[in-house]
């Protein structure tokens, strides 16, 4: 069961550099959230104060509250947060020296997994989630390197969901793929998302208007609009919204 | 900085298109009205032949939205703008199909005298032509205003077209050899009152464009 996230007045700096001033926001569960916007309006850095990676860069520092469900992230150890909120990048990377089973396996071994049945087991359930199962069942023990880009980022996607996390981040999960890749992961999105919370991070104006229930417009580490897809993309209130969906700035 | 050059060039033309479309239809009406009034069917022929001219501008029109959607990918402003077009151009045309079938009255008609002189009717037609123009000036200037006075010219020719129905039907009763004129007549009232209300569609187009709300102005 996903749960919502709450985030307030949540502001991140990069030193003295303020990049997210201050947004309020929740994302739902249970639905796919885009975020859009020109580069360096502090779309990544969002999602990725969502599972407390930006304190790991050197004077990255955050305020504010983000909440799921109930539970406070930050009052939370930041290992068990990236178990319940998982995240997949722009380019997949996968570990290359290991086999694609192995790949998946990895995380739930990490998280104490013994049986080998169990690891087994949820091997496969997390690569039939990722529409991966079909393509690689006969060659799990082959180098995940042998797979196609796209077959990576599925398996990137197998490893998120293999230690069952409650949240999906993805950034730019398709920006380095091709069009039938891109697709494919998108009607990934649309199939997990009634599992799963998901947010995503894109450049692809079209990716957003397909793949998500809601969109919020940043721009420079400010959320100008946040609604409805359908609206964002027939009609936004804010002419800034207007102006960047249209393709007239950014 | 200016972006996406091309697709504003491509949006300015789709206006452009539908101005000239716009006023095809606006001679068409003015030229049935012509035929009408001195019953002259070589005038009235000239509407139903030039009637292809306005069904080709409208496909021309609907081929440019469909690549601009195919290529362009528009959304917000910009698909209202084009799916609005697409509206427009099909309410243009209805236009133009009234405008000849006014004129095949007019054809019809020919050698026939007048079983009355045509006050009403004209008055009909000068409303439209002008609800036409002021459709096409509420759509280049987004002009919402504008768009919304179209309902209270469509209630005036709604008006004068019910009054034009009861003195024919008062004439028809008093000399029954008028009945199949003034019942040709009346269709022409039916088809002006038509063109007021696709006058009054493009004013809801209008407004669409503009706030994305759907209104009702008929």
């Amino acid at each position: 069961m996903s749960q919502s996230i709450s985030v307030e007045n949540l502001r991140a700096w990069y030193g003295d550099h303020l990049t997210l001033k201050g947004i309020t926001m929740e994302l739902e569960a249970n639905r796919a959230t885009a975020i859009i916007g020109p580069s360096g309006c502090g779309k990544s850095t969002f999602i990725r104060c969502l599972n407390r990676l930006h304190e790991t860069i050197p004077h990255g520092r955050v305020s504010g509250s983000i909440k799921l469900g109930d539970e406070d992230l930050y009052r939370m150890d930041p290992v068990d947060v990236r178990r319940v909120v998982g995240m997949v990048f722009q380019k997949a990377n996968p570990f290359p020296t290991m086999s694609i089973f192995e790949n998946v396996a990895l995380g739930l071994r990490i998280g104490g997994v013994r049986s080998k049945a169990e690891i087994i087991e949820r091997v496969e359930k997390s690569l039939r989630m990722a529409a991966l199962w079909d393509e690689v069942k006969d060659r799990l023990r082959e180098p995940a390197t042998a797979l196609s880009g796209g077959q990576q980022q599925r398996l990137c996607i197998a490893r998120a969901l293999a230690i069952e996390p409650e949240v999906l981040l993805m950034d730019e999960p398709t920006s380095a793929l091709d069009p039938g890749s891109t697709l494919r992961v998108e009607e990934l999105v649309q199939a997990l998302k009634s599992s799963y919370t998901i947010v995503i991070v894109t450049h692809n104006m079209q990716q957003a208007a397909r793949v998500a229930d809601k969109t919020a417009f940043f721009l420079n580490g400010e959320l100008i609009e946040y609604a409805d897809t359908a609206i964002i993309f027939t009609k936004p209130s804010d002419k800034r919204t207007e102006d960047y969906v249209t393709g007239r700035f950014g | 900085m200016q972006k996406r050059q091309a697709f504003d060039i491509a949006l300015r033309q789709l206006q452009l298109k539908l101005l000239e479309m716009g006023e095809r239809v606006q001679q068409a009406v003015r030229g049935a009205m012509d035929a009408l009034k001195t019953l002259d069917p070589v005038k009235g022929q000239r509407v139903v032949d030039g009637d292809q001219d306005i069904n080709l501008q409208e496909n021309e029109i609907v081929d440019l939205c469909v690549r601009l959607i195919a290529t362009q990918q528009p959304v917000a402003g910009d698909l209202r703008k084009i799916v609005a077009g697409m509206r427009i151009a099909g309410d243009l045309e209805r236009m133009g199909d009234l405008a000849v079938d006014v004129a095949k009255t007019a054809v019809r008609l020919q050698g026939q005298p007048l079983i009355k002189p045509l006050i009403d009717i004209p008055r009909m037609a000068e409303l439209c032509d002008q609800m036409v123009s002021d459709a096409l000036h509420a759509y280049v200037q987004g002009n919402v205003a504008l768009a919304r006075k179209l309902a209270e010219q469509d209630d005036e020719i709604d008006h004068i077209y019910r009054k034009v129905v009861e003195d024919l039907f008062a004439l028809s009763a008093d000399e029954p050899d008028a009945v199949s004129q003034a019942m040709s007549l009346a269709f022409v009232g039916r088809y002006l009152e038509r063109i007021g209300d696709h006058a009054t569609n493009i004013g809801e187009s209008v407004i669409y464009i503009v706030s994305g709300e759907r209104s009702d102005l008929n």
